[in-house]
């Protein structure tokens, strides 16, 4: 919905649960809009079906779960040497391989640190609500358009399948940068359209990625998104993100009940990290507890953000059946490290 | 009684006036040129997109005068998807080599032919891979030596080539599928007047139009040009044979 919202138009997907719900309704409902749904014959396809499409400057969008992004690893390194936008949903489950269908976060690291080959990143958003999905969705392609790098939403089953309230804010279109660079067919210009990622002069590659690694600094500076809930006074500072961040809510309410000072800093943006909320809250509080839906992810980002003197404890448990953990499950973590 | 000469023959509008970087005797130069006579055939350069592949072919967008996107390896077919989907209007060909097209990306051609997707693919069949070196490809022919296949290709061992052309033609998506060569002038010419008509199927919005264009790689053959121009007459052409095998206009 807040895709169409957007006004995304094009859908190259393919099924994969927990995420066909995406598809399902993407194909019910683009047709009506004069949009063009395709079910390629695999994630490889449909990624590079998106990668066409966004050459030819429309916003378009494809969605998948953990197995078959790792099968668009390929599109999405092209896509960001190419500097196309475009907005992949991965709706992730429990691996390696074939894993399970149940929620997981085990692909932070393929998310946010590159995924594919190259060094390269994608613009990452952790939704933790139905209308996060909703909002991110859109503020995704707005970001993948305005840095023409790919944007990656980052959910799980749990996100992905939740039933709850949501206001579809109509879109309000913001000022992006005219997609002067998309092939249209010359149609009278002097001038060809190039869309490559292959730069074989004498340093080309080099000033290239130093271009694209001057867009990822400009993203740290300008488009960090975070959540801070009662990091005033807090004494120990939770972090999660996603549906971990959550449960992590309703464990922090119940310590707060119980005269705990604790507060949650949720990061919404993976990439961009929000490294400096990390300084700035640790300079004060000095105990950190990181949560998450696998065997320890995040919490190398959060080590590297906060300040020297600063403790950063994890508590996860790797993705399977039965892995969520429940408030009070959390509550005895925050007790423990409360005290420490 | 100064009439107006008519202009017969010149450079290809749609083809830059460069000189290429293909081997000696290659005839990519050949091919990318009839499929520039072939635009300008149809007057459609202006509105025309290409999808290059990677291979020799990869520089497309350094000869051809048009749009041009770059896919990765095998991908054309799907690139060339998104974009057509989005330029309805256009002309959109894809430019594959026979390690793009019929190995890494069998699956994305069979499907592209098979949704029917309204594109031109051109594909170069020189039996072995060009710009890696010269390895076994998915159409180097039985007992041929490549540097994969050092002993000759071993068909219990590396299974046989396949003919995309026949392949695709039985796909009801495909509307027009033939395979030429560029070896003798009686060739070239027939293969003028297919890519012409694939192109032709592309303009008329009929659908998917393929062409197999055999082509010598004399560099990685290790023939001179005369030898690698013979090898395709006396080697090729038996096994991959030329004419077309689908037409849905008769």
């Amino acid at each position: 919905m807040g895709a169409i919202a957007a006004g995304c138009r094009y859908y190259f997907g393919y099924p994969i649960t927990p995420q066909s719900d995406i598809p399902e309704y993407m194909s019910r409902e683009l047709p009506r809009l004069g949009g063009v749904f395709i079910q390629a014959e695999s994630e490889i396809a449909s990624i590079n079906m998106l990668l066409g499409a966004s050459a030819s400057g429309a916003r378009g969008m494809t969605s998948s779960s953990s197995p078959g992004i790792s099968l668009k690893q390929e599109g999405l390194s092209y896509m960001a040497g190419s500097e196309l936008p475009g907005l992949i949903v991965n709706i992730c489950r429990s691996g390696p391989g074939l894993g399970g269908i149940d929620a997981s976060q085990g692909d932070y690291f393929q998310s946010v640190k590159g995924g594919g080959h190259g060094g390269y990143h994608l613009i990452v958003l952790a939704p933790h609500s139905v209308q996060e999905m909703y909002d991110l969705t859109i503020l995704g392609f707005d970001l993948s358009d305005r840095y023409r790098v790919p944007a990656m939403l980052l959910g799980d089953s749990v996100i992905g399948q939740m039933k709850e309230a949501l206001v579809p804010h109509p879109y309000e279109a913001p000022e992006l940068p005219a997609k002067d660079w998309a092939v249209t067919g010359k149609g009278g210009r002097s001038e060809q359209k190039i869309v490559k990622s292959l730069f074989l002069g004498d340093g080309e590659l080099e000033a290239h990625n130093w271009r694209l690694h001057d867009k990822y600094r400009l993203l740290k500076e300008n488009e960090v998104r975070y959540e801070g809930v009662d990091l005033d006074d807090a004494e120990l500072v939770v972090t999660a993100f996603g549906s971990t961040a959550r449960i992590a809510k309703t464990a922090i309410s119940m310590a707060r009940r119980e005269g705990l000072k604790v507060g949650l800093l949720r990061p919404i943006t993976l990439f961009p990290f929000p490294e400096k909320a990390f300084a700035a809250v640790t300079a004060r509080c000095k105990r950190v507890l990181c949560i998450e839906l696998n065997a320890g992810q995040m919490v190398e980002d959060v080590r590297l953000s906060v300040t020297r003197d600063a403790d950063v404890h994890f508590y996860g448990r790797p993705p399977g059946a039965g892995s969520l953990p429940t408030p009070e499950e959390l509550l005895e973590q925050i007790r423990k490290y409360y005290k420490d | 009684m100064n009439e107006p000469m008519e202009k017969v023959f010149g450079h290809p509008v749609s083809l830059k006036n460069v000189q290429t970087h293909f081997c000696p005797g290659c005839q990519h130069g050949t091919i990318h040129r009839l499929v520039a006579e072939a635009i300008d055939h149809f007057g459609v350069q202006q509105r025309t997109i290409g999808v290059a592949s990677v291979g020799c072919s990869v520089f497309l967008y350094g000869y051809f005068d048009i749009d041009v996107v770059e896919a990765p390896h095998g991908r054309a077919p799907a690139v060339a998807t998104g974009v057509k989907r989005v330029h309805q209007d256009r002309i959109v060909f894809t430019y594959q080599g026979d390690g793009d097209l019929a190995a890494i990306g069998t699956s994305e051609i069979i499907h592209a032919a098979n949704r029917g997707e309204k594109m031109t693919v051109i594909f170069v069949n020189n039996t072995t891979y060009g710009m890696t070196g010269g390895q076994m490809a998915p159409t180097t022919l039985p007992g041929q030596r490549t540097v994969t296949s050092p002993y000759g290709r071993d068909v219990g061992v590396d299974g046989y080539p396949i003919r995309m052309a026949e392949l695709l033609s039985v796909l009801e998506g495909t509307a027009y599928v033939a395979r030429v060569a560029v070896n003798s002038p009686k060739n070239l010419l027939q293969a003028g007047k297919v890519i012409r008509r694939a192109f032709e199927y592309q303009v008329e919005n009929r659908g998917f139009s393929f062409v197999e264009v055999l082509s010598a790689c004399p560099t990685n053959w290790g023939m001179n040009p005369l030898k690698a121009n013979e090898r395709v007459e006396s080697e090729m052409i038996p096994y991959f044979h030329l004419g077309t095998f689908k037409d849905i206009a008769g």
